[in-house]
């Protein structure tokens, strides 16, 4: 620590100093609730427990003081509003759960607990997860700590976690956990300047996420360095029978993997991702990404992915139509929120519904209704699902050549809040190349890699076997190491934001 | 395939989603937008291909069937809008 301020320290950093007494993990809290409370105009927590976290602090410096420390002991860290905390509102951005306080903590969150980390608040997102751009929260959209150069109108932070990476990249959190279903970690990790990895379907568990799409919905870390990534995964895996799809397998220390040699390792450039009309600056840094793989060893291999156009149409299938099911709980009766007013049972539900869920909400969920209804099923949602293997064999010949793939996390940087707000199809092409890797249940991470011309970050991302994790953070750790990304946007806690 | 507006009113009814007669115009549009996107896939040829409803190929476990929770019924119905003597409440449904 050469004097900066505490909210500059890597989870690495601040784990280490903690150990070694430097400071203690309530001066660590302190500092991040003071930079919290001052960037509030970010609006990336939805709710700050200050209380909670001095608790958790205190406690941690007992522990650090007895030589009893754990693996993340009084590690501050912001949770996304999508993971239920105990005694903690958990809303999913959404107005048909305000105020729902779960009785319950989810596994992920507290493997962390566990492990000794200290919780600062809940963070932002897109109402159910169900966006590119954080505009859809029931509690407002949140704001990118980066600015354009020569243009100040506040930018989104992505989505859905956009509120997790916004305040990772504004130093108002070390770390923060973010949920992915067709690039929710990744795009908007790729818009802060920050790291996101997406594991492998099945590596974290799912109890106690407020599901979106069950299928494809996976939890994992954004963080600001990919040695910090590597070591909340390793604190969030692991097998959980209370989730069904959880894989049970043993979690390697993802730590270790980092600063691993990639020499003599494949990398494969899938030509389908060199979309018509590309952004010239995302085909440049691509290219720049091709080469620090090259340089530390990698062999590089172009490949071919055929069914890559047809990944977003299956995932506007699928997502929507399981989302559809699982969104019928919400039905004003058990936990939420009711409409007031007279009339039936019927009249009750829809009306708790029509004023509870949020516009892109409505959408999806008519959509997966239509798609699912009966007439239609087979021509829409079993045909994507018949996509979907395809797309998924793609991903398996390929990796039958290569270790790991080389895409852009995103077709471009961030965009003005209130822009692609009257297509949703220009909003969901966000995703275009983070999506295949979800419906194949992939891991994939999103490194910053460089600014563009307007001096904003744009991440590349790189997307592995199924539990490979390691693979795809050691060769992101390359890309970090050579990218010497300084992620310093303008606006950070304590900064004038 | 695009949508009229009673198609919208039936998925809405559907759904259980309260749509204003003014707004199923240009929800249909809206609608019928993303479906005709979602159409591409029609090009796809997915003669023998198996549905892929999952990614991982593990099989769904087996668990003993043993109670393994409850007896919390003030948790239960803490955050219901309405619930009395340990139920939920909803409006009448029966004459």
């Amino acid at each position: 620590m050469a004097g900066g301020p505490l909210t500059d320290l890597s989870i690495a950093e601040a784990r280490d100093g903690l150990k070694a007494g430097r400071f203690t993990s309530k001066e660590l809290v302190e500092a991040y609730l003071s930079v919290m409370e001052a960037a509030r105009a970010l609006n990336a927590f939805v709710t700050e427990t200050p209380e909670r976290a001095l608790a958790g602090a205190e406690e941690a410096d007992r522990r650090l003081a007895a030589g009893e420390g754990r693996a993340l002991e009084g590690v501050p860290l912001a949770i996304k509003d999508l993971f239920c905390t105990e005694g903690v509102m958990t809303t999913a951005c959404s107005r048909i759960l305000d105020g729902f306080t779960p009785p319950y903590e989810s596994t992920v969150s507290q493997k962390l607990w566990d492990a000794g980390a200290v919780m600062l608040g809940k963070t932002n997102l897109d109402e159910f997860a169900m966006g590119s751009s954080n505009t859809t929260s029931h509690f407002g959209p949140v704001e990118n700590p980066w600015r354009r150069a020569r243009d100040n109108r506040p930018l989104v932070p992505g989505g859905s976690s956009g509120g997790s990476a916004a305040a990772v990249a504004a130093r108002l959190c070390p770390g923060a956990t973010g949920t992915d279903t067709g690039g929710s970690i990744r795009q908007p990790a790729s818009f802060c300047g920050v790291v996101g990895l997406k594991p492998t379907y099945g590596r974290c568990s799912r109890w106690g996420i407020v599901a979106f799409a069950s299928s494809l919905d996976q939890a994992g870390p954004i963080t600001r360095t990919v040695r910090d990534s590597a070591i909340l995964l390793t604190h969030m895996s692991g097998f959980d029978p209370k989730d069904s799809t959880s894989v049970e397998r043993p979690v390697p220390d993802f730590e270790t993997a980092v600063g691993r040699s990639v020499k003599g390792l494949k990398v494969g450039v899938p030509k389908e991702y060199r979309v018509e009309g590309m952004d010239p600056e995302i085909e440049a840094l691509w290219q720049k990404g091709i080469e620090y793989l090259t340089d530390a060893g990698m062999e590089v291999k172009e490949i071919s992915l055929p069914h890559t156009e047809y990944a977003l149409p299956v995932y506007y299938i699928l997502a929507p139509a399981e989302a559809s099911s699982n969104l019928a709980r919400y039905d004003g009766v058990r936990f939420g929120h009711r409409a007031e007013g007279g009339g039936d049972l019927l009249d009750m539900y829809e009306a708790t519904r029509s004023e509870g869920f949020g516009a892109e909400v409505r959408r999806r969920i008519m959509i997966g209704t239509y798609v699912l209804s009966a007439g239609y099923y087979d021509a829409y949602y079993l045909k994507a699902q018949k996509v979907r293997t395809l797309i998924g064999r793609d991903f398996e010949a390929a990796f039958a050549d290569v270790d790991v793939i080389l895409t852009p996390t995103a077709p471009g940087a961030a965009f003005a809040i209130g822009e692609k707000e009257d297509d949703p199809i220009s909003m969901y092409l966000n995703d275009v190349f983070t999506v295949p890797a979800s419906l194949a249940g992939l891991p994939g991470i999103s490194v910053p890699a460089g600014l563009d011309g307007d001096g904003l970050p744009l991440g590349l991302q790189l997307i592995g076997k199924p539990f490979d994790e390691e693979t795809v953070i050691a060769a992101a750790g390359v890309i970090e190491a050579r990218a010497g990304f300084d992620g310093s946007p303008a606006a950070r806690g304590g900064g004038g934001a | 395939m695009s949508l009229d507006k009673a198609t919208v009113a039936r998925i809405a009814a559907l759904a259980r989603i309260r749509v204003p007669e003014d707004e199923l115009e240009r929800l249909a549009k809206e609608l019928s937008n993303i479906l005709g996107w979602i159409e591409q896939l029609d090009a796809v040829d997915t003669e023998n291909v198996p549905p892929m409803s999952q990614s991982t190929d593990q099989k769904l476990r087996w668990r003993e069937d043993a109670v393994t929770d409850g007896g919390i019924p003030e948790k239960v119905l803490a955050n219901a809008p309405a619930a009395r003597d340990g139920y939920f409440t909803v409006p009448k449904v029966i004459e």
